[in-house]
């Protein structure tokens, strides 16, 4: 038995060493003239040294490891907090102190914290949108980016050429991206799983390299410049009024000095109110029959199909209230930036936005805000090692998948009243 | 022959060139899918691995003072072969393997993180910046009139076709005639039945990305040497167009997957004769979208039953 | 003729050479049994298939309550008062028994976005309304107090159960069962059959359905069809099927 072991374990360090020595053991020198190789700096060595042995140990002991993971309970969440009856009167208090909280905090902390915040609630809303296609739905989508991209261009266009304001342009925003996923939904969701990840990826890129040459309109790789941000019932948050001679600036008109912060905190606040409203919304519609159609379509499409109900109809439904979700994060994103170009809605975003969604926790709202906080913020405590993020990244979708598939608080089915 | 029907022979032998490579990674991605059901979203960057070990091969040994250039090509071939044989057999061993039998989303996110990990870990370790390689192989026949326009066949087109082709013969032979080939299809047909019938379909896997692999860093040195440049998110187009490839030509089968490469091949050449350059991505992606829509099982593809 | 829930004429279906149904007729009246049955790959379940629309029958006609619905897809003849179980439950697992009930009940329910974000009165009523239907039929079925638990942690029996409830909670006119007693121990198959007559006698359904289990078949059949090789063998009462050389012959082979 552990001579089997013993030769596995070489084995897999043997692998190991193939796999680094030239990848990552030989660097290739663009300095000179002619294509040179140097080796590796000792420090590298030692990492690739210190890899393989990690290999060798752990195939050695695997047995051993194994049943150390298995003897630390997997946090269920769900046993931690207090039972059914007590949550249902409690929520309501928590939520609105949730939102009290939310409410103060960015007047007591940094205004790199709040814009961080602020960055983080994009995501939620856009984890949020794509729980509805994949989470809730089971529509593999691999191009959600595209929809993003519509809300963001369509408030930036809209703002540039015909001077509308950023509330006007929000439910705007969001109808042109829920347009966009009913035409690119109509041919495509009868595809069978992983076509539809595929031509949704295929499609994203479109909306992209189309943004990107099409410089009349969208400005090309440049792209817009100059978005105007959201104002307060006509009062801007600028150093000096630009919108003629009637605009007043927000300090003026309560008399205060200029500081960026009020624009910053205006638009966390901002954020907070359209996730919430999202949240609300999502949350209403995951009760609902559309609801629970798409979780039925998702369980099982010929049950679904033999019951009555109408697979494109539901399939449909969920993209083009997913993709509005996407759009309406867009135009936010457009206003707050002041400027967008095709560089931010590259593939790594859809990616990104779908392991928010599948390592929250496929269909769990809580897991998904949850993930996004962890996602937008840990990478700015780990500053240092931002060149390793994606690197990291890659590598915890590839381990969650291998040890809780489900997420990290998964989705709890509602328990529904019975009376007569 | 006129002017303009020189310009389309050019595109058109552009195109197989193209599309030939396209072809070689395609059929990655059609054999693992028709063994287990899956796209090897990774598999791109099992193609641009094989870029990059040619180029350092072929710096080291042209630092080491090797001149002849056919070893130095041959010594990069077998090596940048060997390298990414052993990285697709990890991927599977790793990032598959454990997951087989889950719902379609979760080996697929695994794939989509193993991709973004390779990505970066080349990224780091090589640099995110593009690496330039100088011509290795130079020069070829034209014909036509060099006054109105001359159809050029490089040299390295040559070598293009010529490795494919005998590539392609190897690997129809090893399928049709060995036993492992004959496994390899069987598996194909009745993953289950197969495993019934006693037959190590582990095995069997494990080798379907072995040779995926190693075909993806044949076509990984070919297209390195034919523009002359990488760096590490070469796959990921590369990938997506190989797979439209497979798709289009029927995905399971072999001949499927070389034709549809030397369709999209052609198709993109054809395209971007007559269309800004920039527009030949898109497409790629149109193609995949009308075929999917029209014709799901490809060109050479049979149509599926649903069963209950 | 007229008061033929369902009748088949010369159904047909081809798989570009191969032939699985070749006209197959069949006639079923207001609360009746029928039973089809047949060796093991004798196109029964193709031929539910082609009834349900799962697939576009090739040829012939079906005729439902008078009107054709050969050529529509599966969503339309359920609509229409045709419902069918599967050979493998096909439950929605993740979902509770209660709401498995209540997306069978969808196009009862007001689907309408705002009436549901508004929760307006009617909406409320129907929401009402589907579930205490729902609740009904878990009664019937003996699985009212697992209303709250996810449908994939019930036993198999159970599971059958709920798929037959959720069937009949769609208000059918005919429903089809595909081999509704396999895995299920005899006390089981015993309660499906007291089941199945219950819902012929007061829920005035007819069913149809596939089996192997002999003793199921002859017991609750008011007329049974036999396909063998997707063709039509024989059909008959009980007694008439169970004497017949042809079909004991297609049963046990040459002797």
């Amino acid at each position: 038995m552990t001579t089997s072991k013993f030769y596995n374990a070489i084995f897999a360090a043997g692998i190991t060493l193939i796999l680094a020595c030239l990848m990552i053991g030989v660097k290739l020198d663009t300095s000179g003239t002619q294509l040179a190789i140097k080796g590796a700096s000792a420090a590298q060595w030692t990492w690739i040294g210190g890899g393989i042995a990690l290999v060798f140990l752990s195939q050695l002991f695997s047995g051993q490891i194994d049943s150390l993971f298995k003897s630390i309970p997997k946090p269920n969440i769900t046993t931690m907090l207090p039972e059914e009856k007590k949550m249902a009167t409690l929520k309501p208090w928590l939520i609105a102190g949730l939102i009290v909280i939310m409410v103060i905090w960015p007047f007591m902390v940094s205004r790199g914290s709040v814009d961080l915040a602020t960055l983080t609630l994009i995501y939620i809303m856009l984890g949020l949108g794509l729980n509805i296609v994949v989470g809730l739905a089971g529509l593999l989508d691999l191009g959600f980016v595209a929809f993003y991209a519509v809300g963001a261009y369509t408030y930036a266009l809209l703002s540039e050429y015909f001077g509308l304001s950023f509330w006007v342009c929000l439910p705007i925003s969001a109808g042109a991206a829920a347009l966009f996923g009913f035409v690119l939904g109509f041919p495509v969701l009868r595809l069978r799983g992983d076509y539809l990840a595929i031509v949704t990826l295929g499609f994203g890129e479109i909306i992209r390299i189309l943004l990107n040459n099409w410089t009349n309109v969208t400005g090309g790789p440049s792209g817009i410049s100059g978005i105007a941000k959201p104002t307060l019932f006509g009062l801007e948050f600028t150093r000096k009024a630009k919108g003629g001679e009637d605009a007043m600036t927000f300090h003026e008109y309560f008399n205060l000095d200029y500081s960026s912060s009020y624009k910053v905190i205006f638009l966390y606040l901002i954020a907070v109110l359209l996730v919430i409203f999202v949240i609300y919304l999502i949350n209403r519609l995951m009760r609902m029959p559309i609801g629970r159609a798409w979780e039925a379509l998702r369980e099982d499409e010929i049950a679904c199909r033999s019951l009555g109900l109408n697979k494109t109809a539901i399939k449909l439904s969920a993209f083009t209230i997913g993709a509005s979700t996407a759009g309406f994060a867009g135009a936010f994103f457009s206003a707050r930036q002041g400027f967008i170009s095709p560089e931010s809605f590259i593939f790594i975003e859809s990616a990104i936005i779908l392991a928010i969604v599948v390592l929250g926790g496929m269909g769990s709202q809580v897991g998904i805000i949850l993930a996004a906080i962890i996602m937008t913020i840990l990478p700015e405590l780990a500053r240092e090692f931002s060149e390793y993020r994606m690197l990291l990244f890659g590598l915890l979708m590839v381990l969650m998948m291998r040890w809780r598939p489900e997420g990290l608080i998964p989705m709890k089915r509602p328990q529904l009243e019975l009376k007569q | 022959m006129s002017e303009f029907s020189l310009y389309l022979l050019q595109q058109l032998i552009n195109g197989l060139t193209i599309g030939s490579t396209y072809a070689l990674i395609a059929i990655g991605y059609t054999m693992v899918y028709g063994i287990i059901g899956m796209i090897n979203f990774a598999h791109g960057e099992i193609y641009m691995i094989g870029s990059y070990v040619t180029f350092i091969v072929i710096a080291g040994l042209v630092s080491m003072g090797m001149v002849s250039l056919p070893i130095i090509l041959i010594i990069a071939l077998v090596i940048a072969m060997f390298i990414a044989s052993t990285y697709g057999w990890a991927v599977e061993r790793v990032a598959y393997r454990p997951l087989r039998g889950s719902n379609r989303l979760i080996p697929l996110i695994s794939a989509i993180g193993m991709s973004i990990f390779l990505q970066n870990s080349v990224g780091i370790s090589q640099g995110f910046r593009d690496v330039a390689l100088p011509p290795m192989i130079s020069g070829g026949w034209a014909f036509g009139n060099p006054a109105d326009f001359e159809v050029t066949v490089s040299y390295m087109q040559v070598v293009i076709f010529a490795v494919t082709f005998v590539t392609m013969t190897a690997l129809t032979l090893f399928i049709s005639k060995s036993r492992m080939g004959r496994a390899c299809r069987a598996c194909a047909e009745d993953l289950g039945m197969t495993n019934l019938l006693g037959i190590n379909t582990n095995k069997v896997i494990a080798l379907t990305f072995i040779i995926g692999a190693a075909l993806a860093a044949i076509a990984g040195l070919l297209l390195g040497l034919y523009y002359g440049v990488v760096n590490p998110f070469v796959g990921f187009i590369a990938g997506l167009k190989a797979f439209t490839a497979a798709v289009l030509g029927g995905i399971g089968s072999i001949p499927g997957a070389v034709l549809g490469g030397l369709v999209l091949g052609v198709t993109e050449a054809m395209t971007a004769a007559f269309f800004p350059s920039e527009y030949k991505d898109v497409v790629a992606f149109g193609l995949l979208i009308t075929i999917l829509l029209f014709r799901p099982s490809g060109l050479l593809g049979k149509p599926e039953i649903e069963k209950v | 003729m007229s008061q033929l829930l369902l009748d088949v004429n010369g159904l047909t279906m081809r798989f570009g050479g191969l032939v699985a149904v070749n006209g197959v007729n069949l006639k079923v009246k207001n609360r009746q049994i029928v039973s089809v049955i047949g060796p093991n790959g004798a196109g029964k379940t193709t031929v539910f298939n082609c009834l349900s629309g799962f697939y576009i029958p090739t040829e012939g006609s079906v005729m439902l309550k008078n009107e054709q619905i050969a050529g529509l897809k599966d969503f339309h003849i359920s609509r229409k008062g045709l419902v069918r179980t599967f050979q493998h439950v096909r439950l929605f697992q993740k979902m509770t028994v209660i709401e498995n009930m209540l997306v069978a009940q969808h196009r009862h329910l007001n689907t309408n976005l705002i009436s549901g974000l508004f929760k307006t009165p009617n909406y409320r009523r129907l929401e009402r309304d589907a579930m205490n239907h729902a609740m009904h039929w878990l009664e019937e079925v003996d699985l009212l107090e697992f209303a709250n638990r996810e449908a994939g942690n019930l036993s198999y029996g159970q599971q059958r159960r709920l798929e037959i409830a959720r069937c009949m909670v769609t208000q059918p006119e005919l429903l089809m069962l595909d081999e509704p007693a396999a895995g299920l121990n005899p006390n089981e198959t015993k309660e499906l059959d007291e089941l199945i007559i219950k819902l012929r006698d007061e829920h005035e359904i007819s069913v149809l359905l596939i089996e192997h289990d002999m003793s199921l078949v002859m017991g609750i059949s008011d007329h049974i069809y036999v396909i063998a090789q997707g063709t039509p063998l024989a059909d008959g009462s009980p007694e008439e099927i169970k004497n017949n050389p042809d079909v004991i012959k297609a049963y046990l082979g040459e002797e």
